[in-house]
C-alpha cells in the first residue's frame, strides 16, 4: 500500500510520514495554494465520510421508531413474549415466534451449507485440476449472482411440491421452514465455499509437502494439516453464511410462511424476523402507527444480531490468523 | 495453486497404497457429492426457471403492464423500465461515491488516524447489515427530509447505500494492484498528488473498477428487499417518467407474481425472472470481457 501525502490536503498533510511518502518533498507541499485541490481532497474525505454518517444513520432511523414502539410495549414482554399478533385487536409483541422462524430456517440452512461447501471449498482447492477447477468455479460464481427473488421462486415452485412432497413423500404444506431454509442453504454455498477455499489455497505447500513427505495420505494432510492451518478463514465464511442466513429476506418471505408461531418442527410453517419485516411493509403502514413503528423494532433486534455476529467474525479472523 | 498430483511424484509412490484405502476413497467421493450437488442445485434452478416461464416469454411480457385480474396477459413493462430507471441512477449516485472513498482510503489515509482506523472498521460491519436494513434507513432518511417513499430517487438511495460497501472494498482492491512505481514516476515529473490519481492511477486500475462497479450492480438490479421498505411498490400500471415518479422493479414484480395463489401468475413471474436473469448475465459477461480483455499484470 502506497500513501501519498495529499498537497496541501487537511487530512495527511500534518500526519506521521509513512514508507515510501518520502518522494514527495517540500517542492510538492509547496503547491498547496490549489483550491480546486483542496475541494476534491474534501470530497474525497466527505465520500469515505460518508460511510460513518451511514453507519450512524442506521442507528438513529431504527432506535427513534423502535424507541417510540418500546414506550407502549415493554421490552420484557417483547424479547420473552411467545405470542406475536400486532396487527389484532388483541394485540401480543412477544417476538420469540420470530425469532423460533429465524432459528429454524438458518440452522436447517447451515447445516446443508456448511458440509456442502466446506466440501466443495476441499475438492476445488486441494484435489481438483487446474483445468477443473477453471470450469467449476465460474458455476459456483453463477450460483452466488443469482437473485434471492429467484431462489424464492424456486424454494416456493419446485422444493416445496415436487422434492419435499413427491421425491421425499414428507408430509410438509405450501409453506414449510424445510423449504426455506433448504433453499436458504443453497443460496449459502457459494459464500463459503469461495471463502474457505481462499483459505485454503492460502496455506503454503510446503505444509502439505512436509505431511505428505512422513508419509501421509492426501485426505489425512487434508484434514490434519491443510484444515486446522485454514481454520480461521474457514470460521469466518461460516459466520458470514451465518449472517447472511439472518438476513436474508426474499426466501423466507416466499417460502416460510406467513402465520408467526413458535416452529418446534421443520417441516411446520412459520414466519422470520425478516418475513415479518417484508410483509408488514408491503401492506399499507402509515408512517407514525404503532404497526409502522413494530416493524422498526423488529428491524433493531435483526441489526443488534448480525453485528454481533459480524463482530465475531472479525475477532474469528485476527484471533487465529496465522502469517505465513 | 495446490497441484498436489505434482508432489506426490516418484518418491512418494510408496504413499499410494495409502490413496486406495477405503476411508480415503469415501473421503473424496463425498468431496465430489458436495461439488455435484451444488452444480445440481444450479442446473435444477435454471431448467425450472425456463421450463415454467417459456410459453409466457412472449411480446405481452414486454409491452404490457401488470393486472390483478388477468395473469394471461399480464407484463413486466413497468417492471422491467423501473429496473434499467433505478440501475442508471444508483450508478449516478454510488460509482462517484464509492471510487471516491476507495481514493482517499487507499491513497491519502494515513492508515493509523482514529478516524481512518473508524471508516475501515466500520466498512466491514456495513458490508455485512443485511439489505433490508438499508430499506428502513432510506425509509427514516424520506421521511425525515420530505422526499416521498414510493419514487425512484428513494429506491435508487436505497440500492446505492446497500453497494457503495462493495464498490469500495473492489476499487480499494484495484487501486493497491497498481504499482507504486507509477505513482513515483508521476509524482518525479512534478505531477501533484491528485494529478497522479486522477491521469496515472485511476486509469491504470480502471478495468478493475469496471468489473467490481458492475458486479455491485447486477447485485442491486437482482435485490428486493430494501425495496419493499419503501412501501407499496408492487402494483405500478405507467411507466416511470423521472426521478419523482412511482416506480416498480423486476425483482418486486417477480416477488408479488409469485406470491399470487393462481398458476398462471407462477408462469408470468418465471417468465420476469428469465428475462431478469438475462440482464444479470450481460452484466457479467461484459464484467468478465473488461476483465479479460483490458486489465493489466505488472
Amino acid at each position: 500500500m502506497s500513501t501519498l501525502t495529499a498537497g496541501g490536503g487537511s487530512s495527511s498533510g500534518t500526519g506521521p510520514r509513512r514508507g515510501n511518502s518520502s518522494i514527495d518533498g517540500p517542492s510538492i507541499q509547496r503547491q498547496s495554494a490549489r483550491y480546486g485541490e483542496r475541494l476534491v481532497m474534501g470530497f474525497l474525505i466527505s465520500s469515505a465520510g460518508l460511510s460513518v454518517i451511514v453507519t450512524v444513520g442506521i442507528v438513529v432511523a431504527l432506535l427513534v421508531p423502535a424507541l417510540e414502539f418500546f414506550r407502549e410495549v415493554s421490552v420484557w414482554d417483547f424479547l420473552f413474549g411467545t405470542r406475536w399478533a400486532p396487527t389484532f385487536a388483541n394485540s401480543d409483541f412477544g417476538v420469540l415466534p420470530l425469532i423460533t422462524g429465524t432459528f429454524w430456517t438458518t440452522v436447517i440452512g447451515l447445516a446443508l451449507a456448511v458440509p456442502v461447501g466446506l466440501g466443495t471449498a476441499v475438492y476445488l482447492a486441494e484435489y481438483a485440476r487446474p483445468r477443473v477447477r477453471k470450469t467449476f468455479k465460474p458455476a459456483l460464481e453463477v450460483l452466488a449472482g443469482i437473485p434471492s427473488v429467484v431462489y424464492g421462486y424456486f424454494a416456493l415452485a419446485f422444493v416445496a411440491p415436487v422434492v419435499l412432497n413427491n421425491l421425499l413423500s414428507l408430509e410438509v404444506g405450501t409453506y414449510s421452514v424445510l423449504a426455506a431454509g433448504l433453499v436458504l442453504g443453497i443460496m449459502i454455498i457459494p459464500t463459503i465455499a469461495s471463502l474457505s477455499e481462499d483459505a485454503l489455497t492460502a496455506v503454503p505447500q510446503d505444509l502439505r509437502q512436509g505431511s505428505l513427505a512422513l508419509g501421509a495420505n492426501r485426505m489425512r494432510t487434508t484434514l490434519r494439516v491443510v484444515f486446522p492451518a485454514a481454520i480461521s478463514g474457514i470460521a469466518a465464511s461460516i459466520v458470514l453464511g451465518l449472517s447472511r442466513a439472518v438476513g436474508e429476506t426474499m426466501i423466507v418471505a416466499l417460502a416460510a410462511g406467513t402465520q408467526a408461531r413458535m416452529v418446534d418442527s421443520p417441516t411446520s410453517n412459520g414466519q422470520t424476523m425478516t418475513g415479518f419485516i417484508a410483509q408488514t411493509a408491503t401492506g399499507e403502514s402509515t408512517p407514525g402507527t404503532l404497526t409502522y413503528n413494530t416493524l422498526f423494532a423488529v428491524g433493531l433486534l435483526l441489526f443488534v444480531i448480525t453485528l454481533i455476529i459480524n463482530i465475531i467474525s472479525i475477532r474469528l479472523v485476527q484471533r487465529f490468523r496465522e502469517a505465513y | 495453486m495446490a497441484t498436489i498430483g505434482a508432489v506426490a511424484t516418484a518418491p512418494l509412490r510408496a504413499g499410494r497404497a495409502g490413496e486406495r484405502s477405503g476411508t480415503s476413497i469415501g473421503f473424496l467421493v463425498a468431496l465430489w457429492a458436495a461439488l455435484a450437488f451444488a452444480l445440481v442445485c444450479l442446473a435444477t434452478l435454471l431448467v425450472t426457471a425456463f421450463i415454467d416461464g417459456y410459453p409466457r416469454l412472449d411480446g405481452a411480457l414486454f409491452t404490457r403492464y401488470s393486472s390483478r385480474v388477468i395473469p394471461e396477459t399480464a407484463g413486466a413493462r413497468a417492471a422491467i423500465l423501473g429496473s434499467m430507471m433505478v440501475i442508471v441512477t444508483t450508478a449516478l449516485m454510488a460509482i462517484p461515491l464509492g471510487v471516491a472513498a476507495a481514493v482517499y482510503l487507499e491513497e491519502f489515509a494515513d492508515p493509523r488516524r482514529w478516524f481512518n482506523k473508524l471508516i475501515e472498521v466500520n466498512l466491514q460491519n456495513l458490508a455485512a447489515v443485511p439489505a433490508i436494513v438499508y430499506g428502513m434507513l432510506t425509509a427514516g432518511f424520506a421521511l425525515t427530509v420530505g422526499l416521498p417513499r414510493r419514487v425512484v430517487l428513494s429506491g435508487a438511495i436505497a440500492l446505492a447505500l446497500l453497494i457503495l460497501p462493495v464498490i469500495i472494498i473492489t476499487t480499494r482492491e484495484a487501486l493497491r494492484s497498481v504499482p507504486a512505481e507509477i505513482r513515483q514516476g508521476s509524482l518525479a515529473l512534478g505531477a501533484t498528488p491528485l494529478q497522479t490519481v486522477w491521469r496515472q492511477t485511476l486509469p491504470s486500475a480502471l478495468p478493475g473498477v469496471a468489473t467490481g462497479t458492475i458486479l455491485a450492480l447486477s447485485r442491486a438490479l437482482g435485490e428486493a428487499a430494501p425495496l419493499l421498505l419503501l412501501g407499496g411498490l408492487v402494483f405500478v400500471t405507467y411507466d416511470p417518467n423521472g426521478l419523482m415518479s412511482g416506480f416498480t422493479t423486476l425483482p418486486i414484480q417477480i416477488f408479488s407474481w409469485t406470491g399470487q395463489p393462481q398458476v398462471e401468475f407462477r408462469q408470468v413471474a418465471s417468465a420476469a425472472i428469465i428475462v431478469l436473469l438475462g440482464l444479470l448475465l450481460v452484466m457479467n459477461a461484459l464484467a468478465i470481457v473488461i476483465r479479460n480483455r483490458y486489465q493489466r499484470h505488472w
